[in-house]
């Protein structure tokens, strides 16, 4: 399981609906690379990580995603999962009457299948590891998934369940938001000390507030349900200070999505 | 209209049965007056359930067993219910026969009564006659008149004032055999500011043509507090009916936690009277329909005290071409000022060929008061399912969560471990 991860995205093209919401977007995350996708509202950027996580609502019309050679595109949800991807989700469900840990353990032994299940002893022990990282009360544990938690309580539970199911892909959709600094910090602490050579992170971001924290190596911007420019940390900050109307006069974009579906 | 002919019992084998286990005469004379009624009142008018073709007086009402000499003796059943080779307080019942029975050194100590009806009648007889079917009249309808002519056993606990037990009291009943009944009555009395917990459950053996008839009564004295976790796992061959009631004095507390989960068709109704001032219940129910059972589940609590407060939670999946009638019903009668009931029906459905059905009632005859009722009838949501795959794990396992854990936060109030367990592979079993 020492393969460096690759994930490979082309010319993806999905709609919702009958609305055509990415048009055609190529993107490669090896392992070890972070990149960040930013852009304005409702140009497509959540819609990604729900078609490459294979959410129902999104049917994908054309192009490829290939992970580690195999076809992401023909598989379930859940084996998606398993094959190493992984989305933190902007909205996470509420599942009342499951544990947060009785969840874990199932989705960890999901992973590894059946006869190689994790002990007890050390479940216990990976998970009071990881919710110190996270400062997390000890009683999210045994409360039941989501159900009650705060925005923010719910961002670093995403956190969490990624720390403890050691995706080959990850993907952070709007990690950011309604985070305060401290929360940010915290959560960023998680993500970063899950860097590795063997991973490749995929954060979509609002703001590039969260880029001070989570140091990305590539930078892409997107609008009209494409990538229009990458670049390197540099791009991040310019579009911090300047806004997205340069690139759109660069690129000659009238991007109605911008204004009209905030 | 005089008593059936066609029934299997009469004024004599009553009789018989009742000086066999040499009732006291009051007793015999409750017994015939049921009979008596039973044969001139009509079944009880249920919301959108009709019972007249259900099994209500064919069987046998006096099947007995033999006793075992020790807990591990058991029906296998039944020793799945209970911890085999560690049993403190424990009665069980077989048909018209109590079979095993032990009570833990404190009881005694602590003057607390635990032990079967028929016991208690002989050997308290003036007490269980105080208590005996006053929160339940036994000419309500026809089925309490014919479990008060035919009651085959019971249990009779009694907790006197300050008296706490921390450890739960259980009973289990079984039903086995061809058209046997079981006709328990239990009767459990907390005096002032006493506390116990009591949980039975009901199980039943081979056979077919089974009928349960149960009656439980409960008071509550002021300041006491009453846990009764009951659940119940009879075979599709059992027609279940049980009514159980608890009255509940200033500052008491009355807590139901119910477990519905037989296969076959079933009458239950759980009903609180909160008649002191400050005095509280709460009702927990689940359920699960299955097959083509049918299901008539009511939840009630009449607020007559100042100051009381209740909250009812039901909730059921239904599968398979079963019919579940959830009935909530919070009654607030004129001078319960600054009473507070809440309730909640929720139902699951699983399969296009149920029918679940919530009805919340409210009933408000004072204006100072708070209620408040949620009923919802819904099915798995996809992107709950989603939610969980995205973590790896498949459809079927992501259901089989939801729907646990749907019913989760009730199962986990069961007070005994063994009983729980058994719910849990009684949920894991209906829904396959």
């Amino acid at each position: 399981m020492t393969a460096v991860p690759h994930l490979q995205i082309k010319n993806l093209r999905a709609k919702i609906e009958d609305k055509e919401i990415l048009k055609g977007l190529t993107l490669e995350i090896k392992g070890g690379e972070v990149h960040a996708i930013m852009g304005p509202n409702g140009t497509g950027k959540s819609t990604l990580a729900s078609t490459l996580m294979g959410h129902p609502k999104y049917e994908v019309t054309e192009g490829e995603v290939i992970l580690n050679g195999e076809n992401l595109l023909e598989m379930e949800v859940d084996e998606r999962a398993r094959a190493g991807l992984f989305l933190a989700m902007q909205y996470p469900s509420e599942i009342s009457g499951v544990t947060n840990s009785d969840f874990l353990r199932s989705a960890i032994n999901a992973r590894r299948g059946e006869g190689n299940e994790i002990s007890l002893m050390k479940f216990i022990r990976e998970l009071d590891k990881k919710m110190k990282t996270l400062e997390m009360d000890e009683s999210f544990a045994h409360r039941y998934l989501n159900e009650g938690f705060s925005g923010g309580e719910k961002k670093r539970n995403e956190i969490l369940q990624m720390m403890m199911l050691e995706p080959k892909i990850c993907i952070l959709d709007e990690i950011d938001s309604g985070l305060d600094i401290d929360a940010l910090k915290v959560v960023a602490n998680g993500v970063n000390e899950m860097r590795s050579p063997e991973r490749g992170f995929l954060i979509i971001t609002h703001y590039q507030r969260l880029l001070n924290y989570i140091k990305p190596d590539f930078v892409h911007v997107m609008m009209q349900g494409r990538i229009v420019k990458s670049g390197g940390p540099e791009l991040a900050e310019r579009l911090e200070a300047e806004g997205y109307d340069w690139i759109k006069e660069e690129l000659g974009i009238v991007d109605e999505t911008v204004n009209a579906n905030v | 209209m005089s008593v059936d002919v066609q029934l299997r019992f009469d004024r004599e084998a009553i009789t018989e049965f009742s000086k066999a286990n040499q009732e006291p005469a009051w007793f015999l004379e409750k017994r015939l007056a049921g009979l008596k009624a039973a044969g001139e009142l009509p079944l009880p008018a249920l919301e959108k359930t009709k019972i007249d073709n259900w099994n209500f007086d064919q069987y046998e009402p006096f099947v007995t067993s033999a006793r075992v000499s020790a807990a591990t003796e058991l029906d296998d059943v039944v020793k799945a219910q209970i911890d085999a080779n560690a049993v403190k307080s424990l009665i069980v019942q077989k048909n018209a026969s109590p079979v095993f029975h032990a009570a833990a050194d404190e009881l005694k100590s602590k003057g607390v009564i635990f032990t079967d009806l028929a016991t208690a009648l002989r050997e308290h007889g003036e007490l269980v006659q105080q208590y005996l079917l006053n929160v339940v009249a036994y000419d309500e309808h026809k089925l309490t008149a014919l479990h008060t002519a035919l009651v085959n056993g019971g249990v009779f606990l009694y907790v006197p004032k300050n008296v706490e037990l921390d450890v739960p009291l259980q009973a289990v009943f079984e039903v086995a055999g061809d058209n046997a009944l079981l006709c328990p009555h239990v009767l459990i009395v907390a005096e002032a500011n006493s506390k116990v917990t009591y949980v039975d459950t009901y199980v039943s053996g081979e056979g077919r043509n089974m009928v349960a008839n149960s009656i439980v009564e409960v008071y509550v004295g002021p300041g006491a507090s009453v846990q009764v976790a009951s659940v119940r796992s009879l075979s599709k061959d059992v027609h279940d009916y049980t009514f159980r009631r608890a009255t509940v004095d200033r500052d008491g507390k009355m807590e139901w936690i119910l477990g519905e989960m037989n296969d076959g068709n079933t009458v239950a109704n759980n009903t609180t009277i909160l008649k002191g001032t400050a005095s509280s219940a709460a009702t927990k129910t689940v359920s699960v329909g299955t097959g083509d059972q049918r299901q008539n589940l009511t939840s009630q609590v009449q607020h007559i005290g100042t100051h009381s407060e209740s909250d009812m939670v039901s909730k059921a999946v239904m599968t398979g071409e079963a019919t579940t009638i959830l009935n909530g019903i919070t009654k607030i009668e004129k001078g319960a000022e600054k009473a507070n009931g809440e309730q909640a029906e929720n139902i699951l459905m699983l399969s296009e060929k149920a029918r679940g059905d919530a009805n919340p009632i409210l009933l408000i005859d004072e204006d100072d008061v708070k209620a408040g009722h949620a009923a919802s009838v819904g099915r798995v949501s996809e992107e709950s399912i989603y939610y969980l795959m995205s973590r790896g794990i498949d459809r079927e396992e992501a259901e089989r969560l939801i729907i646990l854990g749907f019913l989760e936060p009730v199962v986990a109030e069961i007070p005994i471990d063994e009983v729980k367990n058994r719910l849990r592979q009684a949920l894991e079993r209906k829904l396959g």
